[in-house]
């Protein structure tokens, strides 16, 4: 599969205009296609406000002074097509960005595109970046994102993968947080072949904080491999990273996580947390905490736990009249909204809710027996069932 | 006639006889209390009238309303009737506890084939319930038993019996750990759900709660056998002259 063909800008007349399943959030939309940026949505509110949406090709043609101002220019690189979000200084954003990475092709394809984003200083952004494929075909995507948090700036961050069970994600993120940046991060793996996220965090700056979770629901024969690393350089930093998943058939999971702290960085506290629910005995999780640690005025702590679902719970439901189905469903359920609670989007998690509610109803076609409650009924949505049963 | 009849029961757990032949029956329209120390079974038989599988029988039936009760999943016993108030209530952290009532009482409702419940109805039962346990106004939205004090737990235990409206409730130490107001609330709830058709099976090892809830029977769980079985002054007897004495 090596010899894969790269893609190529798709004609703009091909353009596949998506319907995202987020149909109850107002966002501005910001449209990938194929890995290439295409300049659809008229955000003209974004416009004057000076915050920049464009291919990184033209962000350098047009935007050079500005990019030099960054001192982040050497992340760029003239052949990328690639995207790149600049948000200037005091900006508060209160509708979130939406990047909508579509993949749509007749035949396998391996695309690979490149991101950076830039939050400037004292603003504050929400960024929803979804992956999606359209069809069935095979596609190899390979995603290196770089995301600047100035001082004082705050990113809430959702990286949303929803792919068919041939393709793969691959993707590499840097996250470099100055003085009291505060970023949050949400990678829902939902659907796909082959997940691979590399996410790596550092903190540069003192008193910056990052709080990182992580949901994978995984069936069959996936496999989502999460790489988490958060380098605390300076003191009086914060991270909490968690990361749950569930597997269910033959899925597989890996997780791991580093925490590196510098001998700069005293009064840092470093929390980890992987918790993995096994659905059979043929689904493996693999998880690998690795701490070093240089500083001895620091509070760390990780813990990692793989697990069935909890039998006495399952008992107890059921001495009620719950179905050992719905008691599952009920118990999975839960376990997930963990991280849902922690975003700040409400609509947001309405809409994740009901994802995470059909991901798990799995094989049930029908609403009819189920305990969910979702807010919307299956069938009357707008989601793709086809992709998230 | 009789709702429960446990006859010659056996069981045990990783090879270890924990119940060593049980005799019990019991008609409708009574209460039943199980005294005796701890470690003796008491808990491990009600379990098992729920269906608790990680004991083995290893001979004797449980006959419950005509049927085998060994044939029913443990959440046919629930819709059948049977109801088991947990002496350890289990925390579930992400369950509300409306969701948790709800679907309980709707899936009781499909097997009986019965129409859900709607929301306004179950809101209105819920409101109404609450009061006999003098749950806080929050309770809907609280996650099942996580955070709750001994007491609350409890009570929630009652709370839930009496949204289910059993026909045979057994109450496992319900009263263990509760101040005097506590089980003067948890044994009105019981007292208000008593009727000719339903049946309580009372386990404790205090003869106190006895004071609030008269039995019609009292037995005496020792070593895996139901060692005595008397009226209600048993359970004063007992608590004169101790275990000790049965041997
Ligand atoms: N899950 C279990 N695994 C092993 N032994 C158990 C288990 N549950 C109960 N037992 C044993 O069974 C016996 C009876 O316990 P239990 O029924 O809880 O007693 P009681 O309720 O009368 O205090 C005890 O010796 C206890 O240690
Ligand atoms: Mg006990």
């Amino acid at each position: 599969m090596d010899n894969i063909k790269k893609a190529i800008r798709p004609k703009e007349e091909d353009f596949a205009d998506f319907s995202c399943y987020l149909t109850q959030l107002e966002t501005y939309r910001i449209n990938q296609f194929n890995g290439f940026f295409f300049e659809k949505n008229n955000n003209s509110v974004l416009l004057d406000r000076n915050i920049i949406i464009c291919s990184i090709k033209s962000a350098i043609e047009k935007h050079k002074s500005i990019l030099e101002s960054t001192k982040h220019l050497h992340s760029f690189n003239n052949d990328d097509e690639g995207l790149f979000i600049y948000i200037p200084n005091n900006i508060t954003l209160d509708t979130p960005l939406q990047v909508l990475d579509v993949i749509k092709t007749n035949e396998a394809l391996k695309i690979e595109s490149k991101t950076v984003i830039i939050i400037g200083e004292n603003s504050h952004v929400k960024l929803i970046y979804c992956d999606d494929t359209i069809n069935d075909n095979i596609s190899k995507t390979e995603n290196k994102i770089s995301v600047f948090l100035e001082a004082n700036s705050s990113l809430e961050y959702y990286k949303m993968e929803n792919i068919n069970n041939s393709s793969s994600i691959f993707t590499d993120t840097n996250f470099v947080l100055n003085t009291n940046a505060q970023l949050k991060t949400f990678w829902l793996s939902i659907n796909g072949g082959d997940i691979k996220n590399k996410l790596n965090v550092s903190l540069e700056g003192e008193y910056s904080k990052a709080e990182l979770n992580g949901l994978y629901l995984v069936d069959r024969d996936q496999i989502v491999d999460s790489e988490v690393s958060v380098n605390h350089n300076k003191p009086n930093c914060h991270s909490n990273q968690l990361y749950k998943g569930i597997l269910d058939d033959s899925a597989k999971a890996q997780f791991k996580g580093h925490i590196y702290v510098s001998k700069n960085a005293p009064y840092t506290e470093a929390i980890q947390n992987n918790r993995n629910i096994l659905l059979t005995d043929k689904a493996i999780v693999n998880t690998q905490p690795f701490l070093e640690i240089y500083n001895d005025d620091v509070k760390c702590s990780h813990g990692a736990t793989v697990g069935q679902l909890d039998e006495s719970a399952m008992f107890y439901m059921r001495s009620r009249g719950i179905s050992e189905r719905s008691a599952k469903m009920l118990l999975m359920f839960a376990f997930c909204t963990e991280i849902l609670s922690k975003s700040s989007i409400e609509e947001l998690v309405d809409t994740l809710q009901d994802i995470i509610k059909r991901r798990l109803h799995g094989e049930l076609s029908s609403c009819e027996n189920c305990v969910l409650l979702c807010s919307t009924p299956c069938g009357t949505s707008d989601v793709d069932m086809s992709k998230i049963n | 006639m009789s709702l429960l009849e446990i006859k010659n029961l056996h069981c045990s757990i990783n090879g270890k006889e924990i119940l060593k032949g049980v005799d019990l029956t019991i008609n409708k329209g009574e209460v039943h209390a199980i005294m005796g120390p701890n470690g003796n079974g008491k808990s491990t038989l009600a379990s098992i009238i729920a269906g608790r599988d990680t004991f083995d029988v290893t001979q004797g039936e449980i006959i419950y309303e005509g049927k085998n009760l060994f044939d029913l999943s443990v959440e046919e016993r629930a819709a059948e009737g049977i109801f088991l108030g947990f002496q350890y209530p289990v925390e579930i952290p992400g369950v509300s506890i409306a969701n948790f009532m709800k679907t309980a009482i709707n899936e009781q409702r499909k097997y009986k084939g019965l129409d859900p419940m709607s929301s306004m109805e179950f809101m209105k039962l819920m409101e109404e319930k609450k009061k006999i346990v003098e749950l806080g106004t929050k309770l809907a939205s609280r996650s099942v038993n996580e955070g709750f004090s001994g007491g609350e737990k409890k009570k929630n235990e009652i709370f839930q019996m009496a949204m289910l409206n059993p026909t045979l409730s057994i109450l496992d130490e319900t009263d263990s750990g509760l101040d005097i107001d506590a089980l003067r609330i948890v044994a009105s709830g019981v007292n208000a759900l008593r009727s000719n058709e339903s049946s309580t099976l009372l386990i404790t090892h205090y003869q106190r709660l006895l004071e609030y809830i008269i039995p019609d029977f009292v037995h005496v769980l020792f070593e895996g056998k139901i060692v005595r079985t008397g009226p209600k002054e048993l359970a004063l007897e007992l608590e004169e002259k101790g275990y000790e004495w049965l041997r």
